[in-house]
């Protein structure tokens, strides 16, 4: 089906989401829609979907208006939408799930679930998505989910599909998986507009990308556009996609951890014996794909999780610390779910940027806070480290994720850190913002911090790594250098070892560089 | 010991537009702000309240029956139902103005403020309990046991009231504080119970209010414990005279030192949660202990210290029961606790779970019991209505988006209930 919308302007309040937006798809293309966050993109598809009205501005299916006043409008239309965050029972099967809203009834109003399943079941392999009808969705992973929400769309006859910010929630695996559906699902006829902020995946998959500046159209490119300009476009001045850096000059050790065994969620070992050491002024980027033991490695060495083995920064033992001494000892820590342990939605911005120093002088004397130091203390980070927010009053849940991002960067940074740990620390982030945090973690090793950044981006490993440990189920299995090519290092995230003939993994993770002299390079044995 | 970040753009942050007081005001009115739409179901509870005074008057009802021949007669009686009820209701609870006739005709002057005295008089449990409530709510607990607590400190209380002979103003002090310790004692054991086993609070308060009840069932028939000498009812000696708290104005019961105490719980908590590093780790925990955790505050430590300041909360309301409400004061009983830990949960629903909202809140529905006795004494109508009125009050604050639906507001920034943490689902 043809999709055409024509001079869609939308406002909340002065803010203008849309401004006299065109956009046509043809049929069987895959388009995107590029943009930064609150470019409009989702409040465009939202209107598409009947979500929200459009203040003006008409919607064309093959070359006949139509008007979509409710998703059920747009289901009719023939338009499906796979939103952002997912919208399924946890309790209920795939068939379950699928027919919901749309239940296919036998006599006596009695549930044809045969049929439904039946139906899933062809979709499923119609179109590659390999679906188990009878799973309940609460054991399927975050990529499968995602699945059934297209085939939920899909049996409801959509033949313009949106998926907005699929790739936000999948590892890069999942990913490839949905990229392949995608070009199933066009090779069937059906239209697709994908909308994303990260410019790879856009230019992996679409036919054409539209790219949306503050609710305008800034420009439609071909996929063959250089990364660099879709980055420009989409930001409206030139970005550093990889920030400079020199080279690093590592000094003496900071964190020393040996032998770190930690214990997952459900009592699994996630971490198994991992020793490592981080020097002052280098990046050690901890690359693996996610569930590889180190989101459970953080929040370890945070205190948060009890753990075996020891932990040594700049000699002095915290191994059963609490995680108040170990940020008080100096480490920074930028948490992978800044919403859920970063941040607190409802606390104004001022409040989050003390909410780990608020007992400290001079944020706090005695047992009283200081309520003019943390006003001033904020006013002075918020201009320093551009967070826009209308008030530093302003509840952080009303942020934007970069902005968010920005936050907590600066309440962990703005306290001396020896040592910075920081989890994902651009996930769901706009090129800007990730330009931005890049920057100030770089900052922070050349001023002599030691930094870890654990990442599943390749591309962020590779922006700011001295050094890259990969892990894999739970284990180090080697220490390379940043020139390593893309395919080995990906190869090793998949549990090769580093190079060929090496060494054992339990070998190669127990020690890190000689410490005698700091001039030696810290990654010589992973230099094949 | 700022470090000055590398920064490419630099824009001064947006300062919010200069607002005019009259903006704010019309802009409170139409989204409905939480201050409006608490006036408005206080508003709709009387006029709900006010049917339902008027569907159970015989004497309306046999005026509407003959509504054909004389409508007016069916009008007045209607009106005159509900005029006498909620004049009975004013001047039970804040000021009649018969006793000024009465003062200058050589009655006595401080009767003209007795209804208010009635009033304060009930509002400090209630103030005092919805403290408890309230606090336990913003460190995101769900405190139900209010009752448990209560009673912990009320057995403390009239023991050291009674059982203990002491000067007069050093023996009021410490039967407050044994009362603070007393109800302290119960929340600490909430708090040990989910700190280290993580016990829903709900589960331990609502469980450890029957454990309490009974307790104090025992102590009271037990004559060595807390039972009067020589009685077979189950009840306490009353507090020695040296410890009840000085009261003000009118015939006991009347208002007594212990509002004063209420008022000064409410301040105290305020100045807590606004100023105090320990208040910002409880407002923490309660909007979002995983971030708490990541900032390094102890999580588990929080809940225990906020279930004991609930509990001393709770048992300082009991306090004031003991120690005031006649000369002696009432002996403890079964029945003392009554209501005052349930009414804790509606008044500080009622209050937001902001400490000047609870104060309010406590004075409306002491103002409410204190007038619900002159109600039934002076008209027809039960003095059960105001239990139902407290009910619709506290519906229609609970369902903000039917107020706004009923008086056709826009709905606000805050379209959800804000009662100041989350957590009423556990």
């Amino acid at each position: 089906m043809k999709l055409e919308l024509r001079g869609i302007t939308k406002s909340f309040g002065s803010l203008v989401a849309n401004d006299h937006v065109d956009l046509t798809v043809e049929p069987g293309e895959i388009r995107a829609l590029l943009g930064e966050n609150g470019a409009g993109k989702t409040t465009l598809m939202n209107i598409l979907y009947g979500l929200v009205q459009a203040d003006e501005g008409e919607i064309l299916l093959d070359d006949k208006p139509v008007t979509i006043r409710s998703p059920r409008d747009a289901i009719a239309a023939g338009i499906g939408m796979v939103h952002q965050h997912f919208m399924l029972v946890p309790v209920f099967t795939v068939a379950e799930n699928v027919t919901l809203g749309a239940e296919r009834v036998r006599a006596f109003g009695l549930l044809d679930k045969r049929r439904t399943r039946r139906d899933v079941r062809e979709m499923s392999e119609r179109f590659g998505l390999r679906i188990d009808p009878d799973a309940l969705v609460e054991d399927l992973p975050v990529g499968v989910q995602q699945r059934v929400e297209i085939i939920k769309a899909l049996l409801r006859d959509a033949s313009v599909l949106v998926l907005d910010e699929p790739t936000s929630v999948l590892t890069p695996g999942e990913a490839e998986d949905l990229f392949r559906i995608m070009r199933e699902l066009r090779a069937g006829g059906r239209t697709i507009i994908f909308i994303s902020h990260k410019l790879k995946e856009v230019q992996e998959i679409a036919d054409s990308i539209t790219i949306l500046r503050r609710g305008k159209v800034v420009g439609e490119r071909p996929p063959s556009t250089s990364d660099t300009e879709l980055a420009a476009l989409m930001v409206g001045r030139s970005v550093q996609l990889r920030v400079d850096k020199a080279p690093a000059t590592p000094g003496e050790v900071v964190l020393d951890v040996a032998d770190l065994s930690v214990l997952g969620e459900r009592g699994e070992t996630s971490v198994r014996g991992v020793s490592f050491k981080v020097r002052a002024g280098e990046i050690l980027g901890i690359a693996g794909v996610q569930g590889n033991g180190q989101t459970e490695l953080c929040e370890a060495l945070m205190g948060l999780r009890p753990s075996t083995g020891s932990v040594r920064l700049s000699g002095r033992d915290l191994s059963s610390a609490s995680t108040r001494e170990r940020l008080r000892a100096g480490i920074g820590y930028i948490p992978e779910d800044r919403q859920e342990d970063g941040l607190v939605g409802e606390f104004s911005v001022a409040e989050n940027l003390v909410l780990d120093v608020y007992d400290r002088a001079p944020y706090s004397s005695g047992i009283s806070l200081n309520p003019d130091v943390i006003r001033d203390t904020a006013r002075q980070r918020v201009a320093d480290y551009d967070v826009r927010t209308t008030s530093i009053t302003t509840p952080v849940s009303t942020l934007s994720g970069g902005n968010q991002q920005k936050v907590i960067v600066a309440r962990e940074v703005g306290r001396d850190v020896k040592l910075l740990l920081a989890s994902q620390p651009t996930r769901g982030l706009d090129v800007g913002s990730i330009e931005f945090v890049h920057k100030q973690i770089i900052a922070q090793r050349d001023r002599g911090a030691a930094v870890i950044i654990v990442s599943s981006e390749l591309d962020e490993i590779y922006a700011l790594s001295d050094r890259i440990a990969v892990m894999y189920e739970g284990r180090i299995v080697g220490f390379t250098a940043p020139d390593i090519p893309e395919q080995e290092l990906g190869l090793m995230m998949a549990g090769a070892e580093a190079g060929n003939g090496q060494p054992p993994a339990s070998a190669l993770s127990t020690d890190a560089p000689s410490t005698e002299s700091s001039a030696e390079s810290p990654v010589e044995e992973a230099q094949t | 010991m700022t470090d000055r970040p590398v920064t490419t753009t630099t824009e001064p942050p947006r300062e919010p537009p200069a607002r005019r007081t009259s903006d704010v005001l019309i802009k409170a009115v139409t989204t409905g702000s939480p201050p409006v739409t608490t006036a408005l179901a206080i508003l709709l509870a009387l006029v709900v309240g006010g049917v339902l005074i008027v569907a159970t008057d015989p004497v309306v009802l046999r005026a509407w029956g003959s509504f054909g021949y004389a409508p007016g007669s069916a009008f007045s009686a209607t009106w005159n139902s509900v005029a006498a009820a909620y004049s009975a209701l004013f001047e039970g609870s804040i000021f009649s103005p018969a006793t000024i006739g009465h003062a200058f005709q050589g009655g006595s002057v401080a009767a003209i403020f007795y209804p208010l005295s009635l009033t304060l008089f009930e509002a400090t449990p209630l103030i005092l309990t919805g403290l408890a409530v309230s606090v336990a709510f913003r460190a995101g607990l769900f405190n139900i046991g209010g009752t448990g607590q209560f009673i912990g400190g009320a057995i403390v209380a009239a023991w050291l009231g009674f059982g203990v002979s002491l000067p007069p103003v050093i023996h009021p002090i410490v039967c407050i504080i044994g009362a603070l310790v007393g109800g302290g004692a119960v929340g600490w054991v909430v708090g040990e119970l989910k700190a280290r086993t993580g016990a829903h609070e709900v589960i331990v308060t609502i469980m450890l209010n029957y454990v309490m009840i009974y307790l104090l069932y025992y102590l009271l028939s037990t004559p060595k414990a807390l039972q009067q000498p020589h009685q077979s009812n189950q009840i306490a000696a009353p507090v020695a005279s040296d410890a009840v708290l000085p009261h003000v104005g009118g015939p006991p019961p009347q208002a007594s030192l212990g509002f004063l105490l209420a008022l000064a719980a409410a301040v105290g908590v305020a100045w807590l949660f606004s100023r105090s590093t320990t208040g910002f780790e409880f407002r923490t925990v309660g909007a979002n202990p995983s971030a708490a955790r990541s900032a390094g505050m102890k999580v588990e430590r929080v809940w225990v210290l906020v279930m004991v300041l609930a509990g001393a909360l709770a048992g300082a309301a009991a306090a004031t029961v003991i120690l005031s409400g006649g000369s002696p004061p009432p002996p403890l009983a079964e029945s003392t606790y009554g209501t005052y830990g349930f009414d804790g949960i509606t008044v500080a629903l009622l209050g937001r779970s902001r400490p000047l909202g609870v104060v309010l809140a406590g004075l409306l529905f002491g103002a409410l019991n204190a007038g619900g006795t002159q109600m039934a004494v002076a008209t027809p109508v039960p003095a059960d209505i105001v239990q139902v009125l407290e009910g619709l009050i506290v519906l229609f604050v609970a369902a903000p988006p039917l107020i706004r639906a009923f008086f056709r507001l826009r709905p606000g920034a805050d379209a959800d209930l804000d009662t100041g943490g989350r957590g009423w689902s556990g």
